[in-house]
């Protein structure tokens, strides 16, 4: 009894060492790099931060974040899986067709639209998005954005490349969100790889952006932000509603993730509902 | 700082399942009291576009109130809160939750590992995780995870179980300290809670206590 006793004191030695040396960590990255961590989610960055830990085989976050400091390619790394690299083509295919029935009237009335997909990853959900506007008859007056803080991801959102395993369920996807055609219009395959269609690459610029220390990036008819704020705590999540609102003209349109919501946000009586399912939201005029 | 109603040994209960789990919750669920003096997170695994249903379902059989968690929603006694369909749910520092939309972990999301790993991790000897029917191995890590940190595992006994791989493969990945049979973990756990108004010892009786 006494040993274990003894054995779970340690254990939770460890892990009040381990919350300090993750605080040191995030610290370190801020300072050496610029990238600030230091108001997500605990919990979402510890697995992370063990995760990467276990793949570098490196004896503990002490020793990855002296090594960080001085190797790039290494933080490089440890940036990767920090950031929320999950994604697929028309995830949750009922948001997809809430935008084609209840957003896509809403954007026609603009005589130009700017789409920016904030924290894009490998740009699946951008790619569909392209496809949607293109269906609906809004490509000729379109550009799309997407950004993300790490340089890795957007060169492969840039590549336009997905997974061919996938393509059943994308294809799914595409059918439930109301596709007005057939997915394989906009993808050619080759061996285990699919490459988008050159007439939505053309449509979409990619850039470094991190919505926790960068600004505004520009005046918006929408703006889609899905899964992201939720590993934010709930200060930085205000900044960026506040930095979305900024960025989005009277009657904008923001896109928030099915679990997100406005409603502990100071800014949510400046936007209305107009899927609440969905969390689609339209800035007031 | 003097918190009421706070169990002295206890914070919370952790429960997985998978194959089976309506049942399962539906068994044990419904029998405790109003007042008991923890919260409940359970993740069931299920399809990722289920709707709310379980929630809904429970709730309407349960003393308790039963509803999917949200972010950033503070995990209070007097509520069982389930992992929302396709998100990870984990506990923060300041017990409140948090969801991810990260990699699935054992081909599930949400995951029992990821839920009762962030839990251990918060409330330590705390914990309560309990592992019910499944047909897979999802939560024997999460579970062996509790253990290390002094908490208490539960485990269906595989035998009264829909599906027995789940709980056999916890109780193979750590010491369990309770092998129940699905009708008495209620009374376990009213007994661990010191809420068992009438037969206090029925569950001790009939558990296997290593």
């Amino acid at each position: 009894m006494l040993v274990k006793e003894q054995n779970q004191s340690q254990v939770k030695t460890a892990r009040e060492t381990e919350k300090i040396e993750i605080t040191l960590l995030l610290e370190a990255i801020f300072l050496q790099y610029g990238y600030d961590f230091r108001n997500y989610s605990t919990a979402h960055i510890r697995r992370r931060i063990r995760r990467h830990l276990e793949l570098s085989g490196m004896a503990n976050i002490s020793a990855m974040q002296h090594r960080l400091l001085t190797d790039r390619d290494f933080f490089q790394s440890l940036l990767y899986d920090l950031s929320i690299n999950v994604t697929e083509m028309f995830r949750d295919p009922s948001f997809f067709l809430a935008v084609r029935n209840t957003v896509v009237p809403i954007l026609a009335t603009h005589p130009f639209i700017k789409v920016w997909h904030a924290g894009c990853a490998s740009g699946e959900e951008l790619y569909s998005m392209a496809i949607l506007l293109k269906e609906e008859g809004l490509f000729s007056h379109l550009q799309l954005y997407g950004t993300d803080f790490n340089d890795m991801i957007l060169s492969k959102a840039k590549e336009g490349i997905i997974s061919t395993a996938a393509i059943q369920e994308y294809t799914k996807n595409y059918q439930q969100s109301g596709g007005r055609s057939s997915f394989a219009d906009y993808y050619t395959a080759r061996y285990e790889r699919a490459i988008m269609a050159p007439e939505l690459k053309e449509k979409i610029l990619f850039a470094n952006h991190n919505l926790v220390i960068d600004q505004v990036f520009g005046e918006m008819q929408m703006i889609v932000c899905r899964n992201v704020l939720i590993y934010f705590s709930r200060e930085l999540q205000n900044r960026v509603i506040r930095l979305f609102y900024d960025s989005l003209c009277r009657g904008g349109i923001l896109c928030l993730g099915s679990k997100e919501s406005l409603h502990f946000s100071d800014l949510q009586d400046n936007f209305t509902a107009i899927a609440e399912k969905e969390q689609i939201y339209q800035k007031n005029y | 700082m003097a918190r009421t109603k706070s169990h002295p040994h206890y914070s919370a209960i952790v429960i997985g399942v998978s194959f089976g789990g309506l049942q399962a919750l539906q068994t044990i669920l419904p029998p405790l009291p109003a007042d008991f003096p923890v919260p409940i997170m359970v993740v069931q695994h299920h399809d990722p576009q289920a709707d709310d249903f379980l929630a809904r379902h429970l709730d309407s059989h349960c003393s308790l109130r039963v509803k999917v968690a949200a972010e950033k929603e503070k995990a209070t006694a007097g509520t069982i809160y389930l992992a929302p369909p396709n998100y990870h749910l984990l506990i923060e520092d300041d017990h409140t939750f948090s969801l991810s939309y990260d990699e699935k972990v054992n081909y599930a999301r949400p995951s029992i590992d990821v839920l009762f790993e962030s839990g251990a991790d918060v409330y330590g000897k705390k914990l309560i995780g309990v592992i019910l029917t499944g047909a897979n191995s999802d939560g024997s890590k999460g579970l062996r995870c509790i253990k290390q940190c002094g908490g208490i595992a539960v485990v269906q006994e595989p035998l009264s179980a829909t599906a027995a791989s789940m709980p056999e493969a916890a109780i193979a990945a750590t010491q369990v300290d309770y092998i129940t049979p699905l009708d008495q973990i209620g009374a376990l756990l009213r007994t661990l809670l010191d809420t068992s108004s009438k037969s206090t010892s029925t569950a001790d009786d009939n558990c296997d206590t290593i």
